[in-house]
């Protein structure tokens, strides 16, 4: 069985229908992307997915449980756990304070204490700054932080959204290398980037959005060799 | 170089008109002569002349530090001029003042005006004096800056208390009649009108050698308390609440009946303050609705307790003529109900729109109780009459001093709930939720409870404080309850840092405390606050006694290693 399933999943924002029907699976320990240009219905995906916003029809499944019915809250300590988009530290707060605000869904302070070492071990810059104000961080800090922050949970399925925004390229490696990293420690991902070239290559499989629904779905490797897909988001001619 | 001639000279006669132009402000709408009546240091200088004093001492302050690199003689000679540049404009009040007769502008333009600025001296002598002490106040302006940074606090926070004291002379020799033994020993301090010459620098000495001495060893004391064991540390600062404690519980038999009631009208802006502080401080939820808790409170406490069913001029027609402590309870839960109902509409609202429509539940509050409509049940303009009072078998909460005592419990107990709520898992929700309200929920923090929580408990001290107002002033009334309790709530906050338990105390005593032990400041009560509030933001930003969180924003203790603060406001929503 699926760790996530969305079947036929139908999402508006007022009158607008922004997702027609997507339908896609994670496995356990897979990492997936979703592609697509702006508006495509990535993001909504997600917001959907982690109760931000209500699907009108189909359902979102995790582990085969109806997740529709819990609020935003309940769905992230059900495990499913999403780095906003933008970064979005809490930037009065020090890097270790911002962690522990990432475990507010587990009230155990070792418990606690042990997470924020597995953060700090993955992440030994945010050791180093430990101390220090999140908003002071810089930009791929930042996204390590905030990716640190969802780690918090140990969320079930992490939800990350276009984390290679606004990085310099060295930085988006980098993060990149973390996400790698987070995948061969059995951590499942579902990956929403602009970057699709990046993200199909450390993805298992993938989803091509297109205008709120799904248009093509496929290994990470054919979907990297297929020709609408080079044309249309790796620029390849 | 031609700095030296040209710029430095502009600059402080730019500030020496900055300066002037305060000290005119400060005449002409009266504040100099009003202040006049109170001195300071008797028969030396009254609260009005300080004033300027302050004005034109800044100017050359001011002046002299944008002369900063340039040698200490043209730094104090910039202070000078400064000085001078400021008393001249008063001068030209002085001038234009008898032949033009402004008194149809501005009313206070008057003779005593004229007499205060000139010395009570011929007009020419006048002058020539007050050119002479603007300049030489300039130059002692310029002289504070020259000092050194240790010396210079020192001394400017030696004048402050000279000017504190000397303000509250009175008050503290009605104290001190209380204390025969202290009184008699301090009574050469005192003067027939303020501090005398040699009470006044005996304080600043006191005073400056104490800070000077602090500075240079304090930090081995606190090294030492340091150094302590945990336990012991713990103990002595245990210890310490405890004589603090100890110290309030025997006030008032110290203060004296009128000093009482002072202390209790800051005590309930302390208990009003604490319950804002966690919705605006904590919750980052801006609330200028904050009175209709307290009104809410004040009534439901009135209705419940009154004495005068039918009979009062607002003929209330149910009254179960309950206890204090009957009532109590249910006036709370009637404040938290309404918090909740009220926080209901709102959870989708942020930042300005949350203002305003809590703005608007505060007026709506206010003009249901001036409302025939309900006039029956609370009695519309004509308030309520003969609110109940508590009692504990013989004991009644009547009487200033005995009142003290309730507020004393209720200000203690409102300190713990805030302290305990402040760091636990609700207290973190409410952090996150001030930071950022969308990641608060990707943290799985229930925004709607947590939201609610914080307006319910808010709304509880809030109530709290309300009744207790009603019970002890004994009736109540709709115009008791406008927007400007809000204000004044707020703004004590806002001064006594945002989030900060000892700053609700701090900000009360300076917004609740200092108007109604100085009379004359309460007809200038909101230029007080609208001045107070600038200076705050300018130099102070984070409060008086702030938060850990709010000082390390504002000042960057962490080293910010070159990244750029700017990368705060980057991230969208990140920071407010």
């Amino acid at each position: 069985m699926a760790i996530l399933e969305l079947e036929n999943v139908h999402s508006y924002y007022g009158h607008i229908h922004a997702l027609k029907g997507v339908s896609l699976i994670v496995e356990e320990g897979e990492i997936v992307t979703l592609i697509g240009a702006n508006g495509a219905g990535k993001s909504t995906t997600l917001k959907t997915i982690s109760g931000l916003l209500r699907p009108r029809e189909g359902h979102i499944r995790l582990n085969g449980e109806d997740l529709s019915a819990y609020k935003a809250h309940d769905i992230v300590s059900k495990g499913v756990v999403q780095v906003p988009e933008g970064r979005r530290v809490f930037g009065r707060l020090t890097v270790t304070e911002n962690l522990e605000m990432g475990a507010y869904t587990r009230s155990n302070a070792s418990e606690t204490a042990q997470a924020v070492e597995r953060v700090f071990h993955l992440f030994p810059r945010l050791k180093e700054r430990h101390n220090q104000l999140a908003g002071t961080l810089s930009g791929g800090e930042q996204q390590m932080l905030a990716t640190g922050r969802a780690l918090m949970a140990y969320p079930k399925v992490l939800l990350l959204d276009e984390p290679s925004m606004g990085l310099a390229p060295v930085l988006v490696d980098s993060i990149f290398d973390t996400i790698k990293q987070l995948h061969r420690e059995g951590t499942t991902i579902l990956l929403v980037e602009q970057n699709a070239r990046m993200a199909l290559q450390i993805a298992d499989r993938g989803y091509v959005l297109q205008t709120g629904q799904v248009v093509l779905n496929d290994s990470a490797q054919n979907l990297r060799q297929n020709e609408t897909v080079q044309k249309a988001y790796l620029g390849i001619s | 170089m031609n700095k030296k001639t040209s710029f430095n000279w502009l600059g402080a006669i730019q500030i020496g008109l900055i300066g002037g132009v305060v000290a005119l402000l400060v005449s002409l709408i009266g504040m100099v002569e009003e202040f006049s009546q109170r001195d300071i240091i008797s028969g030396v200088i009254t609260m009005g002349q300080t004033l300027i004093v302050i004005a034109i001492l800044m100017a050359g302050y001011f002046a002299a530090s944008r002369a900063a690199g340039e040698a200490a003689t043209m730094r104090a000679i910039s202070g000078a001029l400064a000085g001078l540049v400021a008393s001249a404009l008063l001068t030209g009040l002085v001038v234009i003042i008898p032949p033009l007769n402004l008194r149809s502008i501005f009313p206070n333009a008057s003779p005593a005006l004229i007499n205060i600025l000139t010395f009570n001296q011929e007009t020419v002598v006048g002058i020539l004096y007050l050119l002479i002490t603007g300049a030489v106040v300039g130059t002692l302006g310029g002289l504070i800056d020259i000092l050194p940074a240790q010396i210079r606090r020192s001394v400017v926070l030696a004048l402050f208390w000279v000017g504190l004291l000397g303000l509250l002379q009175e008050l503290i020799r009605v104290t001190l009649t209380n204390m025969p033994q202290v009184g008699a020993a301090l009574k050469w301090m005192f003067g027939s009108r303020g501090l005398s010459i040699p009470g006044a620098v005996a304080v600043f000495i006191v005073v400056a050698g104490g800070n000077y001495l602090w500075a240079a060893r304090g930090g081995q004391v606190q090294d030492r308390f340091r150094a302590l064991p945990p336990t012991q540390r713990r103990a002595s600062q245990w210890g310490g609440a405890l004589v603090v404690i100890a110290v309030l519980l025997y006030l008032p038999r110290i203060l004296g009946p009128y000093l009482s009631e002072v202390a209790n009208i800051v005590g309930l802006f302390i208990l009003a303050g604490l319950g804002l502080n966690i919705v605006v401080g904590f919750a980052g939820l801006l609330d200028l609705g904050y009175v209709a808790f307290y009104a809410i409170g004040a009534y439901v406490m009135g209705v419940l307790t009154t004495n005068a069913i039918g009979q009062n001029a607002g003929q209330i027609v149910f009254g179960p003529e309950f206890s204090f402590w009957q009532a109590l309870p249910i006036a709370v839960g009637a404040a938290v109900l309404f918090g909740v109902l009220l926080g209901i509409p709102v959870l989708k609202m942020r930042g300005d729109y949350l203002a305003i429509v809590t703005l608007g539940f505060g007026e709506i509050i206010r003009i249901l109780a001036l409302s025939d409509f309900l006039k029956p049940y609370i009695g519309g303009s004509q308030g309520i009459v003969e609110v109940g009072q508590g009692e504990i078998g013989n004991f009644v909460f009547g009487t200033p001093q005995t009142l003290y005592y309730m507020i004393f419990a209720a200000c203690l107990l409102a300190v713990f709930i805030s302290w305990r709520l402040r760091d636990s898992r609700p207290g973190r929700a409410w952090k996150a939720l001030r930071e950022d309200e969308d990641v608060a929920q990707a943290m799985g923090i229930n925004l709607v409870a947590t939201k609610l929580l914080a307006f319910a408990t808010g709304a509880a001290f809030s109530g709290l404080s309300g009744a207790i107002f009603a019970s002890k002033v004994g009736s109540i009334y709709p115009h008791s309850f406008n927007l400007l309790f809000s204000i004044n709530v707020l703004a004590l906050i806002i001064i006594g840092g945002m989030g900060s338990l000892p700053g609700v105390f701090v900000g009360a005593l300076i917004l609740a405390g200092l108007p109604e032990l100085l009379r004359e400041f309460a007809e200038y009560r909101l230029l007080m606050y609208g001045a107070l509030l600038i200076v705050m933001m300018l130099t102070r930003p984070e409060g008086f006694w702030p938060e850990a969180t709010h000082r390390r924003e504002l000042h960057e203790e962490f080293g910010a290693e070159g990244e750029p603060r700017a990368e705060i406001v980057k991230t969208p929503g990140g920071a407010r």
